[in-house]
């Protein structure tokens, strides 16, 4: 019996406002526990929350980017439930008028492009922090209650893994573009609730579906979605009927666990909240806000193909992020020649060493003009392309600009035939047997001069250039 | 010296005018207050060190000629469910016995910068539900006209301090009546501003639509000079309304010449006692002979407005008060096996019986089967009955009705039957439905001499309006300048 696998993705994502959604505390990552609180975010008697003008702004260049339409009138409702990390036992959320509804994005997946639907974006508080200590107890650190977070629920439209991680990845760089969110994944800006069932290829119906809270990394979304595709399976394969609850997914053990069922569901009894006013948007503030918004990825890449002629491949991967779009761009000012060589660059060399540097785009140390004109150098043949990739390790670790470290270590390329004519009369003199190889048919013994020519200028020698002279001098 | 017997404005002028100091008001009413706490115990908290400090300053400024505040000097009580930074705010509940809040209430910042002194936070029904202040955790509060009758409640604490001239005012909260109703039982004025018009903010919530900070004074002209200070917006409530200054006080003679008030009739049916219905017929008659032009209308929704307030209040007040879980602050079990239980015993042990049954109540009304039913269905009951209001203040300027079906009640009378004492809110209980201001005045005394209140209902934001109108039947009679006596011990 073959099954498909139906999922849905519940995308949690803080905004990148100063302050918190109902109060004007910070909502720094990292600061000390409880630092960043006060009687509003606590829940104290009398405390009263009033909205902040820049969450919605953000919620809404949020839905915009994500071909949402956007609800000229929405309200905060109060989502009821017990829990020691939410002090007024009650989170401010939306219920039945979110800010923004149907949309959708699109994502490549091995069969093509595939369309996953949105349903509906709406903004609500997070909660604080719990810290199990097996000493003390279970520690509560309010500073995160209270910061804004866009909920974006999708459609039912992933058959799997494949297509969820696109779709959390497509979700994740759009929001980045906008800044709307900062998606760091690492300090819990971008969570993950996945809703899964599966039911015998053909079926209509849906099968009963189970939720997943709180994945915070793509390799635990991934593990989560087979292993649930595969427990569910061995249940229905048992007899059994999957039953509907909440699990969670816990990375280290490899499986999820059942947190509450459906008999212990909550019942929210959501209600307008009587302490705030519905939201009104004015259809000029609204077009505003769209005006205002930096270009998104997909108008990006189409700038790329059509304007750079660069191939799809690398514009995907350029735009993949904003900042690296952005920094390949600041390349582009000082160095319009050769965008592909430039591409190449940027998809090469540049991530490799962000890798093993560990760094992110914004903390590389040199400027984007730097790598341009690092470009123009190779490209003027001053170096070769070689020697820039070690001029290029240098500038990652000195952030000094290309000019000053070629020639501080003199690194220019020596492009003089004369001269490059005696260094290699000399070689083949001191290699005779390598010669006698080479006139014998054996191409590995050119390969075997060029490099001692290399080894012999330190690197330095254009390599065209001493190709060129090898084999003249050879044939004779 | 009688000082304590002086109004709000009175001591105010005599204060500024260097007739006498601000320490020696406070000193008089400490004594007067000591004298008479042991019959009424209207204060759950006095605060003298608080008082004495804040009157010296007072004093200090009078001497240099400095400038003073609106109200400097003149010494007022809180109901404890105000906060006041660094003063324990109790709610009258075990719940909160202990608490003291950081930070102070909108309209407690407001009356330290008008200069006023804090006598001490005032004894309420437990979390403001009731109507008797006989679910105060901690003691009753009687009657300074009799003292085996209720002062009416939620705010029966201010009312009878105000009454026994323990204080020159005193805020109350006013949801359903919680003003109104006791400054009834207490012949004082009871004021309930618009929603909106005054600050909530670290006002503790009952019900967040229908709470509204109101005064407690011995007469009208007070009520507006205390006004003066609490109006206005504040934009750390969401729901404080954005309108311009108005001075209350600024042509409070005006008189009613030509006033049409609208006599609404479903207020004068059934269960109204006979001594009120003769008292109110005959304030309407002294409001014709004051020029005011006097007929009956009808708000026919008016009579839902009672039920639509338990399910609104309700729903709100248990979602209000969850956050009450032993968890932050307020009162915690000693011994407690897991979570579940520290939440269970917290709030099975610091709540009492009413506030714990509002809850029930209010859960119920939202939960998943029963939201569409009731609590949904009683908010549109509650646009119908404004739209009610609305018409009726198309044609007229105010209405008028009885504050009370009765007059005060013995302690302990109506405790055991809930409903019985939902029932006396059913006259004040409109106007927090529809949001509208409103003023219960003393309009006369019953044949066992216990005070009986004429409310008067202004259009939003009329409180002008409504304050001059309350003004001239007030200055046309004088029921107002009757004192309480202290009459009949406890048996």
């Amino acid at each position: 019996m073959n099954y498909e696998t139906v999922i849905g993705l519940e995308i949690h994502a803080e905004l990148n406002t100063n302050t918190k959604i109902f109060c004007s505390c910070s909502t720094s990552f990292g600061a000390e526990e409880n630092t960043q609180t006060c009687p509003i975010c606590l829940g104290m008697p009398g405390a009263l929350p009033v909205l902040n003008e820049r969450v919605v702004e953000y919620a809404i260049m949020a839905g915009m980017s994500l071909n949402c339409g956007i609800a000229n009138y929405s309200k905060l409702d109060r989502k009821n439930y017990f829990y020691p990390d939410l002090p007024k036992a009650y989170q401010i959320s939306q219920y039945d008028f979110p800010i923004c509804n149907a949309g959708y994005v699109e994502i490549e997946t091995q069969l093509g492009k595939k369309k996953i639907g949105i349903n509906h974006i709406h903004i609500e508080e997070d909660a604080g922090k719990l810290i199990h200590d097996s000493g003390i107890g279970t520690l509560i650190d309010y500073n995160r209650g209270g910061v804004p977070l866009i909920e974006i629920v999708s459609e039912p439209d992933m058959r799997n893994a494949e297509e969820a991680r696109g779709y959390a990845e497509k979700i994740k760089s759009i929001l980045e573009y906008t800044g709307a969110s900062d998606c760091k994944m690492q300090e819990g800006s971008l969570r993950f609730d996945v809703n899964l069932s599966i039911r015998p290829e053909g079926q209509k119906e849906f099968g009963t579906r189970t939720e997943m809270k709180n994945l915070n990394s793509f390799r635990s979304l991934d593990r989560a979605i087979e292993e649930e595709r595969k427990r569910q399976i061995a249940v229905i394969e048992k007899g059994e009927k999957v039953v509907q609850e909440t699990r969670k997914w816990d990375d280290e053990k490899g499986r999820s666990f059942s947190l509450r069922s459906k008999e212990e569901a909550h019942d929210y009894r959501y209600f307008p909240d009587p302490d705030l006013v519905p939201i009104i948007l004015e259809g000029a503030y609204v077009e505003k806000i769209r005006e205002s918004l930096p270009e998104l990825p997909q108008s990006r890449k189409k700038r790329y193909m059509e304007e750079l002629d660069l191939p799809e491949y690398d514009a995907d991967v350029l735009t993949s992020s904003k900042d690296l779009a952005d920094y390949f761009e600041g390349a582009l000012k000082s160095f319009s020649s050769d965008p592909k060589m430039l591409s190449n660059w940027m998809m090469g060399d540049v991530l490799r060493l962000l890798k093993s540097e560990e760094m992110e785009i914004e903390e590389i140390p040199f400027r984007a003009e730097d790598l341009g004109n690092l470009l123009k150098l190779i490209e003027k043949k001053t170096i070769s392309g070689s020697i820039g990739k070690k001029v290029l390790e240098d500038m990652f670790k000195t952030g000094d600009q290309p000019e000053k470290i070629i020639k501080d270590k003199g690194l220019v390329q020596m492009n003089d035939e004369n001269e490059l004519e005696s260094i290699i009369k000399d070689i083949l003199e001191n290699n005779p047997q390598s010669v006698v190889d080479y006139k014998a048919g054996k191409e590995k013994a050119l390969g075997y001069l060029v490099g001692q020519t290399m080894r012999q200028t330190k690197g330095k020698a254009n390599p065209q250039v001493v190709n060129k002279i090898l084999q003249d001098l050879l044939k004779e | 010296m009688g000082l304590h017997k002086k109004t709000a404005f009175e001591i105010k002028e005599s204060i500024k005018n260097k007739e006498i100091k601000a320490v020696e008001v406070v000193e008089s009413l400490l004594k007067h207050i000591e004298k008479t706490e042991k019959d009424i115990k209207a204060f759950v908290r006095l605060t003298p060190d608080i008082a004495m400090d804040q009157a010296k300053k007072v004093d200090e400024k009078i001497a240099k000629g400095e400038e003073l505040g609106d109200l400097a000097g003149v010494p007022m009580a809180l109901k404890d469910n105000i906060c006041t930074q660094g003063v324990v705010t109790s709610c009258s509940s075990k719940m909160l016995e202990n608490f003291i809040p950081s930070y102070s209430a909108t309209v407690n910042e407001k009356l330290g910068q008008a200069e006023a002194v804090l006598l001490g936070k005032s004894n309420m029904d437990e979390f403001a539900m009731g109507s008797t202040t006989e679910t105060s955790a901690f003691h009753m509060t009687k009657n300074p006209w009799d003292l085996n009758k209720v002062p009416g409640g939620s705010s029966g604490g201010s009312a009878a301090m105000v009454s026994a001239d323990q204080a020159y005012f005193a805020l109350g909260t006013d949801t359903g009546g919680s003003v109104r109703q006791p400054a009834a039982f207490c012949g004082v004025v009871g004021l309930k501003p618009t929603y909106g018009l005054v600050s909530r903010y670290g006002v503790v919530a009952f019900a967040s639509s229908l709470d509204q900070v109101g005064t407690l004074t011995k007469d009208v002209k007070d009520s507006a000079l205390v006004l003066n200070t609490l109006a206005g917006h504040d934009k750390k409530d969401a729901t404080s309304a954005g309108v311009k200054k108005v001075d209350y006080l600024d042509g409070i003679e005006k008189g009613i010449k030509g006033l049409k008030i609208g006599i609404p009739k479903e207020f004068f049916g059934q269960g109204l006692s006979t001594s009120v219905e003769k008292a109110l017929n005959e304030a309407i008659y002294t409001l014709k002979q004051l020029g005011a032009e006097c007929e009956n209308i009808s708000l026919p929704y008016s009579e839902y407005a009672l039920p639509a307030y338990y399910i609104i209040s309700s729903a709100e007040a248990s979602s209000n008060l969850a956050r009450f879980d032993g968890i932050r602050y307020g009162y915690r079990p000693e011994d407690f096996d897991n979570l579940e239980d520290l939440y269970k015993k917290a709030r099975s042990q610091g709540f009492g019986s009413e506030v714990k049954r509002r809850i029930m109540l209010g859960t119920h009304a939202l939960s998943s089967g029963h939201y569409d039913a009731y609590y949904k269905k009683a908010m549109k009951v509650r646009t119908l009955i404004k739209e009610d209001f609305d018409k009726a203040f198309k044609k007229y300027d105010i209405l008028v009705s009885p504050t009370n079906p009765s007059t005060a009640f013995n302690i302990g009378a109506k405790i055991e039957d809930p409903l019985e004492i939902y029932l006396t809110d059913i006259y004040t209980v409109p106007l927090n439905i529809a949001g509208l201001p409103g003023i219960s005045i003393p309009a006369g005394f019953s044949e066992g001499n216990l005070p009986i209140g004429l409310q008067m209902i202004g259009n939003v934001f009329e409180e002008k309006t409504l304050l001059q109108a309350a003004y001239a039947f007030e200055q046309g009679t004088d029921f107002h300048k009757k004192r309480p006596t202290f009459g009949k011990l406890v048996k």
